[in-house]
């Protein structure tokens, strides 16, 4: 079915998720021979789709960030949708009706209105008002654009704004579930992308979830003459004198590329490499270790009618924020509720939806035997419900259907090492590899989210691909 | 091509990379950055267009000679005086 695997290109691109996706629309605009391989049968990577008992659910998709409306220039989500060609309508977006950010007892609501924080902020905290003001001013100067630099951690930067240390918790909570690799922390580029893309922008969700961007992106790419080959994983990079020059497929095919763009993350392409590269970006020294467990549960009542309106809360049940990788498989005590039909312009759903995410064990997951495998599940989502109580209604009486995935699950549809979402600790925001003609682009090059992940995705291709590409 | 139909050339590219934006009451001599909403992305596609399209190259430490329609017109004449406009590829 569908087209041979060719022998040679000008881009090969490794992963059809947003990145790939975007990177290869860029090139075969430009009439470049690229070539997008996936090791899956569904494109999308981290933000997929699925159908299970005959039900639809996406996978990875709580929100679109970077929310604008048509016409606001010069922002991610309008640059991604010039760059690709792609009319703002086709989107079909709609907006976030609440979010919030939740401690016991406090609670921090934002919309995409940013003035909803900010006077949650002066009324709850109204010593820390000028700061907050003082803050929000200065990250709105910053470019969108992660930036390399000495790794500073945003505590430190937040520190010369904040006092209160509990709004500190409040700010960074939505953040660091939203794209930390790092435990209770996060280094301040990528707290300076997260802030613009989640408070100064904010939440949509296309009608008809992640699907919808992921068919315009597919059916784009084809246009214009791009190759997607699914089902093709790469075995083994081939390089000589430090330059990559192409890759064998599982299959054993070779296919050869004046250069390699590649989002299966920094650890994971290493170890295509050989031995030596493999080493010195091995699992141990550089992989992350935030992974997650989303429990999905479609229910018999919409959540508006058991007195929850909120679009995503992100809650904390004890005093100071936990965001590390647990000791057991999973930890309730802090994590992610998200309402899908909880944004304007939603289809209703004969059975809707409520996502529960919670921290995972980067190991435990593999190790379990299937009925162990099948329990945790099941103890997560009983555990994880109860936990949330003090911020979201009881559904357990009211869920028809449950599915869950866990880090086994995210390792085998993307193949990340430990199954983690956001990567390595080690970012590359230049794309540049140890071999020439190689470069990163997704998560591991620092950009985060789904407009993170195109844009990534674009500049790469523009830079390493476009720019520099000979005539 | 004219250097007149050099910035119609132009602007018929920066209507294709920028759909959104509205072209009728540009001028030749302000930057172009300054008159509508165009960032490196942009020049770059305009790059990549002049070379789909006319088969001109412009090198990366050119790029600054695309500032201006005015400018634009100077520094491709040479490259695209023997080539034919082309408008709504």
């Amino acid at each position: 079915m569908g087209q041979t695997v060719p022998s040679t290109c000008d881009t090969l691109i490794i992963g059809a998720g947003m990145s790939g996706l975007a990177a290869g629309i860029r090139l075969a605009q430009y009439d470049q021979n690229v070539v997008v391989l996936d090791r899956h049968a569904l494109w999308g990577g981290l933000n997929s789709f699925y159908k299970k008992a005959g039900r639809p659910f996406d996978v990875g998709l709580h929100a679109l960030t970077n929310y604008v409306d048509k016409g606001v220039r010069g922002k991610p989500l309008t640059r991604i949708l010039r760059q690709l060609r792609i009319p703002y309508d086709a989107l079909k977006l709609g907006q976030q009706w609440v979010s919030e950010s939740a401690f016991p007892g406090v609670k921090l609501r934002f919309s995409n209105d940013f003035q909803l924080m900010r006077s949650e902020v002066a009324e709850k905290f109204p010593s820390q008002i000028d700061g907050f003001d003082r803050l929000s001013a200065l990250l709105a100067d910053y470019p969108s654009l992660p930036t390399a630099g000495m790794p500073v951690f945003a505590r430190t930067r937040l520190a010369e704004f904040l006092t209160d240390e509990k709004l500190v918790d409040l700010l960074l909570l939505p953040i660091l579930y939203y794209g930390s690799p790092t435990p209770h922390d996060i280094e301040w580029g990528s707290f300076v992308v997260l802030w613009k893309s989640l408070y100064e922008e904010g939440f949509a969700r296309p009608q008809g979830g992640v699907r919808t961007i992921l068919t315009l992106l597919r059916d784009r790419y084809k246009e214009l003459g791009g190759q997607l080959h699914m089902r093709q994983g790469v075995a083994k990079l081939l390089h000589e004198n430090g330059k990559a020059i192409g890759v064998v497929l599982d299959s054993g095919h070779e296919i050869r590329a004046s250069r390699i763009l590649s989002s299966a993350g920094l650890v994971e392409t290493m170890a295509l490499c050989g031995e030596a590269l493999q080493e010195k970006f091995s699992e141990e020294k550089c992989a992350g270790e935030m992974t997650f467990v989303e429990c999905i549960s479609l229910l018999d009542t919409p959540l508006v009618d058991l007195g929850h309106d909120k679009t995503i809360t992100f809650f904390n049940t004890t005093e100071r924020l936990i965001y590390e990788a647990p000791e057991a498989a999973f930890d309730s005590r802090s994590g992610v509720i998200c309402c899908p039909d909880h944004y304007d312009n939603q289809i209703p759903q004969h059975e809707p939806a409520l996502r529960l995410t919670l921290r995972a064990h980067p190991q435990k997951w593999f190790d379990f035997t299937d009925e162990e495998y099948a329990a945790t599940k099941e103890s997560a989502w009983q555990a994880g419900h109860k936990a949330i109580l003090p911020f979201a209604p009881d559904i357990r009486d009211h869920t028809v259907f449950v599915d869950t995935f866990t880090p086994r699950t995210v390792r085998q549809f993307t193949g990340h090492t430990r199954g983690v979402v956001y990567g390595s600790p080690i970012k590359s925001p230049d794309g540049t590899t140890e071999l020439e003609n190689l470069f990163l682009m997704g998560t591991d090059q620092g950009f985060l989210g789904i407009v993170g992940a195109m844009l990534s995705g674009i500049a790469m291709a523009n830079v390493h691909a476009l720019q520099a590409s000979p005539s | 091509m004219t250097k007149e139909d050099i910035v119609l050339a132009i602007k018929d590219i920066i209507a294709t990379i920028a759909p959104d934006e509205e072209l009728d009451g540009l001028n030749n001599t302000d930057l172009l950055r300054d008159q509508i909403e165009l960032d490196s992305m942009d020049f770059l596609d305009i790059v990549m267009e002049l070379r789909k399209r006319y088969s001109v190259v412009v090198p990366e430490d050119s790029y600054g000679e695309l500032a201006t329609l005015d400018s634009c017109a100077n520094y491709l004449e040479p490259f695209m005086a023997e080539k034919e406009l082309k408008i709504g590829v």
